[in-house]
């Protein structure tokens, strides 16, 4: 059978058989929690608890500030070590709070106001979402609320007919969306009835690629008959999870450059957000765990956890125990994740994974050859664009040309073009560099 | 975790690439092109081995001087300059004088390919260039075909071969035309069949149309090749071949001789496909091959030459960057009828 699927991507080899048939396992607390108070696209949560006070698990510890934000619950039982600087993915230092777990409290989570799906009116359930801190799941971390709230306005030709469940989980490695489809397909439903009500979508889509067919299974059988909820089978291929292409797979409709999905009537959702809506607003709770591929060569004992927020990457790699020859971390999958400047790094709402490597797989030191043209890069762009061309420019810093002829803000940086060359070029990382620049001088 | 003061590498993402590269991809051109190689050998025996192999060793030794007496990295060990030299080799005719081979092979990958920057920076064909060269420097010997099947032909080289430089070449075997030439000056048309699998005069690897094919075939298949390039050069051959020869049979041949003849094949599946002389999208690629096939047409049947294909291809060459500029691929997002 042939799935259907967007045009260009590559086929790098999946890693998935290391974690997709184990359970999620609940993973221990560590004796300090690392939690930014930034772990979303937006401002900041305003802290308000004291450095010294005692906290339960599930409770308030920052607030939102403002529609562009969201608040941050407690992970577990305990008490407020400190409120200072944490250290970031990016490796600059950033407001958090450090807390330390009780070690023999029951761990309980307490219960706020619950949003029950059959009384709750459309606004009602997007605060009810943001109350529970939720956000993309899948890596981006946008406040989901505001993606719903800014695509739900009926006056404007942006409404919304579709609302896609995305469970395409294309990265390498990761199983935590196949994990939750397999163990949380309740939840799932539940959480797209939400999400259907909130966004007044007519229907629903979960998508799911060919080589998670035993999720298909379940999620069909658990699609109530008279919900508009269907799920659809696309074939395997990366970057398919990228809302922007999956829409092109899935329906074959393009968002204009510069606008949202809105504009082409769709609301994507990662479907773990959607399994924490359905998981968290019937009890009032907000987000204090999540789950997350533990894997890669490097690791002893690989899995799915589910993690609570602001674990420190240490810590985690420290009770599953990794090799000797480890020489490279990651958050999220290996196309798009970001290495790691110090393990003292936490895990949060964003991460979908945290993959550990070995000196074999980080091999460096390929040679780097001119291009030789071979139009690799041109087939894997799955935004179509012209790497090659671009790689060139960028050699030659022509960053300008490259943002105005060149379509340089349309390259999400999904890494197809430097997976593919065969001169090892880092276009990519050009590519960041560049936008870096422009961006810079158009502020300046 | 074992050392904890372990330094960690930070890499920018992605953090996997794939197994290809330049040497992979060049070692495979250089597989896809030896059964033409040793049929050629088999064909002509030492006069065509000792071509390919003084004409892959001049291309070798002078990207390896050039290097060193400029002092940058040698650049040999990507194994692109073997395929120059091979290919280069391969459309020369059989006996041609040794130290005319040499002088070709010097100057192709000098003034093909290094004063141009090196690999990935030739706008023409390297190959092409050295035997553009010494086509029009040594015409009369590079229009004097050698014999194939000789019976002698493994046990010794012609004396043209070894003719010493500057002299003019003796040559002991009686020439015989190529079918094109044959069509061309005497309306004498060759079997379409002996065409197609080589057994007939011409240059060292231009015969066999089937092994050719079949190392043509081998590349796209492992994705190395674009297959559009031969596709649109057989495409408006067999077009213009075929409306020209319902007009005039007699004057026109046929497109399977078209197609079979000459360099024809070699040009299409190994010559118009260097990466690098060639256009980056598929669209490009495939109206840059009717382009080719077009012009040989042109060269083939109303040119004062019976062969055109070299010509062809490197005003092709020529001209794509431009048709890469046309072809474009339209981004994501960015609808045609938007300007």
């Amino acid at each position: 059978m042939t799935y259907k699927s967007f045009p260009n991507g590559i086929h790098p080899p999946e890693n998935k058989d290391y974690t997709s048939r184990l359970a999620i396992q609940q993973f221990p607390f560590a004796p300090v929690l690392i939690i930014p108070l930034l772990q979303h696209i937006g401002e900041a949560a305003l802290p308000i608890v004291r450095e010294g006070q005692e906290v339960a698990r599930g409770e308030t510890l920052a607030r939102a500030d403002g529609f562009m934000s969201v608040p941050i619950h407690a992970p577990a039982s305990g008490k407020i070590k400190r409120l200072s600087l944490v250290v970031s993915i990016s490796g600059k230092m950033v407001p958090g709070i450090y807390l330390e777990p009780w070690p023999g409290s029951t761990q309980e989570i307490i219960e706020g106001q619950p949003c029950l799906l059959d009384t709750a009116t459309p606004e009602e359930i997007i605060t009810a979402i943001q109350a529970a801190g939720i956000v993309g799941l899948g890596g981006a971390a946008f406040p989901t609320h505001a993606k719903i709230a800014a695509s739900n306005n009926q006056n404007s030709d942006h409404y919304i007919d579709t609302l896609i469940i995305n469970g395409i989980e294309c990265e390498p490695y990761l199983t935590t969306d196949h994990r939750v489809m397999l163990e949380q397909s309740s939840d799932i439903i539940l959480g797209i009835r939400y999400l259907l009500k909130a966004s007044q979508a007519k229907r629903a889509i979960i998508a799911i690629e060919a080589n998670k067919l035993d999720a298909v299974e379940i999620l069909q059988a658990a699609v109530p008959t008279d919900n508009p909820i269907s799920v659809k089978v696309v074939a395997v291929k990366y970057p398919q999870g990228a809302e922007k292409i999956l829409i092109k797979a899935l329906l074959g409709r393009e968002i204009p450059a510069g606008e949202h999905s809105s504009s082409v009537h769709v609301l994507g959702i990662n479907v773990a957000t959607c399994a924490e809506i359905g998981r968290l607003l019937p009890h009032g709770r907000g987000i204090q765990e999540r789950v997350i591929t533990i894997s890669g060569p490097a690791m002893k004992k690989r899995g799915n956890y589910r993690i609570p927020i602001g674990t420190p990457v240490r810590f985690a790699l420290d009770y599953l125990g990794c090799h000797d020859d480890l020489s490279e971390v990651f958050l999220g999958g290996p196309m798009m994740g970001s290495a790691l400047p110090s393990l003292d790094i936490p895990v949060t709402k964003g991460t979908s994974g945290l993959i550990a490597f070995t000196e074999k797989e980080t091999g460096c030191g390929l040679k780097v050859y001119p291009c030789i043209n071979c139009g690799a890069c041109v087939d894997a762009c799955p935004m179509n664009l012209n790497p090659s061309q671009l790689g060139l420019l960028a050699k030659q810093q022509l960053y300008v040309q490259m943002a105005k002829e060149h379509h340089l803000k349309e390259c999400f940086e999904c890494g197809a073009c430097s997976y593919v060359c065969p001169s090892h070029i880092p276009l990519v990382q050009y590519f960041r560099s560049a936008k870096t620049y422009v961006k810079k001088n158009k502020a300046a | 975790m074992g050392d904890p003061n372990k330094t960690l590498q930070i890499r920018t993402s992605p953090h996997i690439g794939s197994a290809a590269s330049v040497e992979k991809i060049m070692a495979n051109v250089i597989l896809a092109l030896m059964p033409t190689v040793v049929f050629a050998v088999y064909l002509f025996g030492l006069a065509a081995l000792a071509t390919i192999l003084i004409g892959t060793l001049s291309c070798l030794l002078t990207e390896y001087l050039f290097c060193k007496t400029n002092s940058k990295p040698s650049s040999i060990n990507d194994n692109s300059i073997i395929i120059t030299g091979l290919l280069y080799s391969l459309t020369l005719p059989p006996g041609l004088p040794l130290w005319m081979v040499c002088i070709g092979g010097i100057i192709a990958v000098l003034l093909g390919k290094l004063l141009f920057g090196g690999l990935g920076y030739n706008l023409f064909n390297p190959a092409l260039v050295g035997r553009a060269f010494l086509q029009a420097a040594f015409p009369s010997a590079m229009t004097t075909w050698h014999p194939a099947m000789n019976v002698d032909r493994f046990t010794s080289l012609p004396s043209s071969s070894l003719a010493f430089p500057f002299t003019t070449p003796n040559y002991d075997a009686i020439s015989s035309a190529t079918p094109l030439a044959a069509m061309k000056f005497d309306q004498v048309l060759t079997d379409s069949s002996n065409l197609f699998l080589g057994l007939s005069s011409g240059s060292v690897g231009e015969t066999s149309s089937l092994l050719i094919l079949a190392g043509g075939l081998y590349l796209i298949a492992r994705r190395m090749m674009r297959w559009q390039i031969p596709a649109g050069i057989f495409i408006s051959v067999i077009i213009i071949s075929m409306i020209t020869h319902n007009i005039s049979p007699n004057t026109y041949p046929s497109a399977l001789f078209m197609l079979f003849s000459g360099g024809l094949m070699l040009g299409a599946m190994f010559m118009a496909t260097d990466m690098v002389a060639s256009p980056i999208t598929a669209k490009g690629c495939f109206v840059y091959g009717l382009l080719i096939g077009i012009l040989i047409m042109i060269i083939r049947l109303w040119g004062g030459m019976p062969e055109g294909v070299m010509y062809a291809i490197l005003f092709a060459n020529a001209v794509s960057p431009h048709i890469d500029r046309w072809a474009q691929p339209r981004p994501y997002g960015y609808r045609k009828t938007k300007s």
